[in-house]
């Protein structure tokens, strides 16, 4: 009734192939965006901005950065959590050496040597597949930790072994640091996320995300129409490790303030997959579900007790909060095995021809 | 389609919720968030941490009613020994009026350590987080009494010296491999070289906490004179089951604080004869306080701790010593400030005047529980003793008396750590002292 699209004709090639080619999706994305900017900074406390909303952000960037390698190329990585740590290690050692630099662009430079290491545990992608690779990032992951904890250079030899975030401010204004206020911190990620995941979407729906597709669907298929597989997943292990980079990077300046390797284990690469698995493989939209169910829901859960008056046991509800956040992943990959983002698909279905479905 | 909706206002409902500001406590109260960590792999050590922390502010209110005649309420907030989760705790609870963050784990003191200055709530982290942070011209808001990582390690080398001289030996050093085990080392070598002995390292990661031996097959081949561990967790009982195992002395084998607890080394029981740890807080439950604390608390059914026999165990006991702090500052600082409820900021005054002297000790029923100590402006750690005590198979027992550290060499070790902590960090407060 309210979702319908009759009567939307496209008149162009341009309106046929636009991300979003429904008038309502628009609208929708339109107030999503007017409350991502202006709602929530206006409303939001510094409980919500800086455990929920900030955290959710950078996770979902981490998301989105593997979704590309797992989802659109069909390479399964356990590294990612290393990469978001070559990244945060990158920005902290380049904000030491060049304290002028804007921050922002350091961040961003840090996706690239992510990137570059990225692309180094990618080359035996070329060779195995499937659970072999997995071991492969996984002796990556193991590496990188490894580093991080043992060479003294990438921490500036610091007496608690661990980075943290130096105080920057961009006109005039701390956007890291303790003096920089979770609304600051939250627009930064906010802007640096959207902009990202605007490049991502543009990237899986162009040539190359296209070769990443094929790889993925049928790696020989894929080389016998010319799609070169050193290119295609070489590409997909630099550019998702670049989004990995970047939010690791965010992580330590925009969001903890400090972190020790514990930050970026192999844990960390589990919870990323799954946030990729449950949103959805191969959507970014997924990426963001998976990011929200993984990162908000469990905040939530425990916050909700004293919301409702309830006193329960910190310690109870610590242990009810993973019993309910395991049933409910269970749940949902049983209801819908392709995830989060394709229920609303079949929602957005559904919604079309109600309240008079045809079948 | 009616489903969707409903789903949609409870999302809507839950969101605003949040969203919506924590009710702020009335004046009357001083509020103080516990962070503990009764789950996760750690829960061993947290668990009776927090109960010896919750229960004596919990003798006080049912015993005094509160402290100058305002209750005490405690807030536990669980971290699950995850930094993430710390700052979560923190931020979820700093907008009540929170006094003091006791954070019990180094990774989450380094997160609030720069976050103390601006939201004016200081920190104590005691004998855990930056050793630097007991330079009080730089660190205004973080404290850490009774001492630091590298006093102790001084102190415990004291000992060993005291026991046939270290020149000439070969001490070796099992540690975690995180920030935690190796803070130590710079000390260790400078020490080394100053006292003449050599240092062999034994890296334990995480990972290998109970799969130790490969490491203390090396250990039989290299034959450390002295043995020092900076363990936590399941580090430490499999260590001493493992140097049992190849038959190293343990009465050669010593601990740091983190070392030497009751829940540790109770799965050895025997094997674990003669093994010692250092420590600052007293053991058992001799002591006039503790008992009120069963008295007024535990036979109440008020505490959590499980039964009444882990009373007075060290940890529970350096939970108990950490709210006898808290509690002599808030003191401190209502006699300062003149008002019976403080703020954060009142109470960071408090953490630099308080003085628990020999006779204050007495007072609280606390009589030998500890060393005196003079909290002041420069000095955030207050150098403070510490004594060592030997598993006998079924208890701790203290063998020491009080053995100070060599403040005269750490402390210029420190102010420069501190110095280098704030040298990248435009904008750092300090302060300066009289």
């Amino acid at each position: 009734m309210f979702y319908r699209e009759t009567g939307q004709f496209k008149t162009s090639y341009e309106a046929d192939s636009a991300v979003f080619p429904i008038l309502q999706d628009r609208i929708g994305i339109m107030i999503m965006l007017v409350i991502a900017f202006v709602a929530v900074p206006l409303l939001g406390n510094d409980f919500f901005l800086n455990t929920m909303m900030i955290p959710f952000l950078i996770f979902t960037l981490a998301a989105i950065g593997l979704n590309i390698l797992t989802g659109y190329t069909g390479q399964i990585s356990l590294g990612s959590g290393a990469f978001m740590g070559v990244g945060a290690y990158a920005c902290y050692k380049m904000a030491t050496f060049f304290p002028e630099v804007n921050l922002i662009v350091l961040v961003l430079v840090s996706g690239f040597f992510s990137a570059i290491v990225g692309m180094f545990f990618g080359l035996p992608s070329l060779r195995i597949k499937g659970f072999y690779l997995v071991v492969t990032t996984l002796a990556a992951q193991f590496f990188l930790t490894w580093s991080f904890n043992h060479i003294g250079w990438l921490y500036n030899y610091n007496d608690s072994g661990a980075i943290d975030n130096l105080p920057r401010k961009l006109f005039n204004i701390w956007i890291s640091g303790p003096n920089a206020s979770p609304v600051t911190n939250y627009l930064v990620v906010l802007c640096i996320v959207l902009v990202m995941t605007w490049i991502a979407s543009n990237l899986v729906r162009g040539r190359i995300g296209r070769s990443w597709m094929m790889i993925r669907d049928m790696d020989i298929a894929a080389e016998l129409m010319g799609v070169r597989p050193l290119y295609a997943k070489l590409s997909a292990f630099a550019v998702s490790s670049f989004y990995c980079g970047v939010a690791g990077a965010m992580m330590v300046f925009f969001w903890l303030g400090s972190a020790e390797v514990e930050s970026f284990d192999e844990n960390q690469s589990f919870l990323i997959l799954f946030m990729v698995i449950l949103g959805g493989l191969g959507s970014i939209m997924g990426s963001y579900m998976g990011a929200a169910f993984i990162v908000i829901l469990p905040v939530l859960l425990r916050a909700a007790p004293e919301f409702f008056g309830l006193s329960v046991n910190p310690t109870n509800m610590e242990h009810y909060s993973t019993m309910i956040i395991g049933a409910l992943i269970i749940f949902f990959l049983i209801v819908e095995p392709h995830g989060l983002a394709r229920l609303w698909q079949i929602a957005k279905e559904k919604l079309r021809t109600w309240p008079f479905p045809y079948s | 389609m009616k489903k969707l909706i409903k789903i949609g206002a409870a999302v809507a409902c839950l969101t605003t919720a949040v969203a919506a500001t924590a009710p702020a406590y009335a004046e009357d109260v001083l509020y103080i968030p516990s962070l503990s960590y009764r789950t996760g792999p750690f829960a061993g050590g947290g668990t009776p941490n927090a109960n010896g922390f919750a229960d004596y502010f919990n003798m006080l209110n049912e015993r005094d009613g509160g402290i100058g005649g305002v209750k005490i309420m405690l807030e536990e907030c669980e971290t699950g020994y995850s930094s993430k989760k710390g700052v979560e705790c923190y931020e979820s609870t700093k907008g009540k009026g929170a006094l003091v963050y006791n954070p019990l784990s180094t990774g989450i003191t380094l997160q609030l350590i720069p976050k103390a200055p601006v939201d004016k709530i200081p920190i104590l982290s005691m004998g855990y987080g930056l050793s630097a942070t007991a330079i009080g011209e730089k660190f205004p808001w973080t404290f850490n009494y009774p001492t630091t990582y590298w006093n102790q390690l001084s102190s415990i080398l004291k000992y060993a010296d005291s026991k046939g001289g270290l020149k000439g030996k070969k001490v070796g050093f099992i540690y975690l491999d995180v920030g935690y085990g190796k803070e130590p080392i710079p000390l260790l070598e400078i020490l080394a070289k100053k006292m003449g002995f050599t240092i062999t390292k034994y890296p334990v990661g995480v990972k290998e906490m109970q799969a130790q031996s490969s490491t203390w097959l090396k250990v039989r081949k290299d034959r450390p004179d002295w043995m020092i561990m900076w363990g936590w967790g399941a580090m430490n009982s499999t260590a001493v089951k493992e140097a049992a195992k190849i038959r190293f002395p343990l009465d050669r084998f010593i601990g740091n604080w983190w070392s030497g607890a009751h829940a540790d080394m109770r799965p050895v029981g025997e094997a674990a004869k003669g093994y010692m740890a250092a420590n600052f807080s007293g053991i058992g439950t001799s002591f006039p306080a503790l008992q009120d604390v069963i008295k007024y608390v535990v036979d109440k059914g008020k505490s959590q701790v499980k039964s009444k026999d882990l009373v007075g165990d060290v940890l529970y006991n350096r939970g108990l010593f950490n709210a006898v702090v808290v509690a002599e500052a808030i003191r401190a600082a209502q006699k300062a400030t003149g008002k019976k409820a403080i703020t954060g900021a009142d109470m960071r005054v408090g953490l630099e005047t308080f003085k628990l002297t020999k006779e204050r000790l007495k007072e609280l029923g606390l009589e030998g529980f500890t060393a005196p100590i003079i909290a002041s402006c420069k000095d955030h750690e207050g150098a403070g003793p510490v004594f060592i005590q030997q598993w006998d198979g079924k208890d701790w027992k203290r063998i020491s008396d009080l053995i100070p550290p060599m403040n005269d060499i750490v402390r210029p070790l420190l102010e420069e750590a501190a110095a280098k902590y704030v040298a990248d960090k435009p904008g750092w407060k300090t302060q300066t002292c009289k």
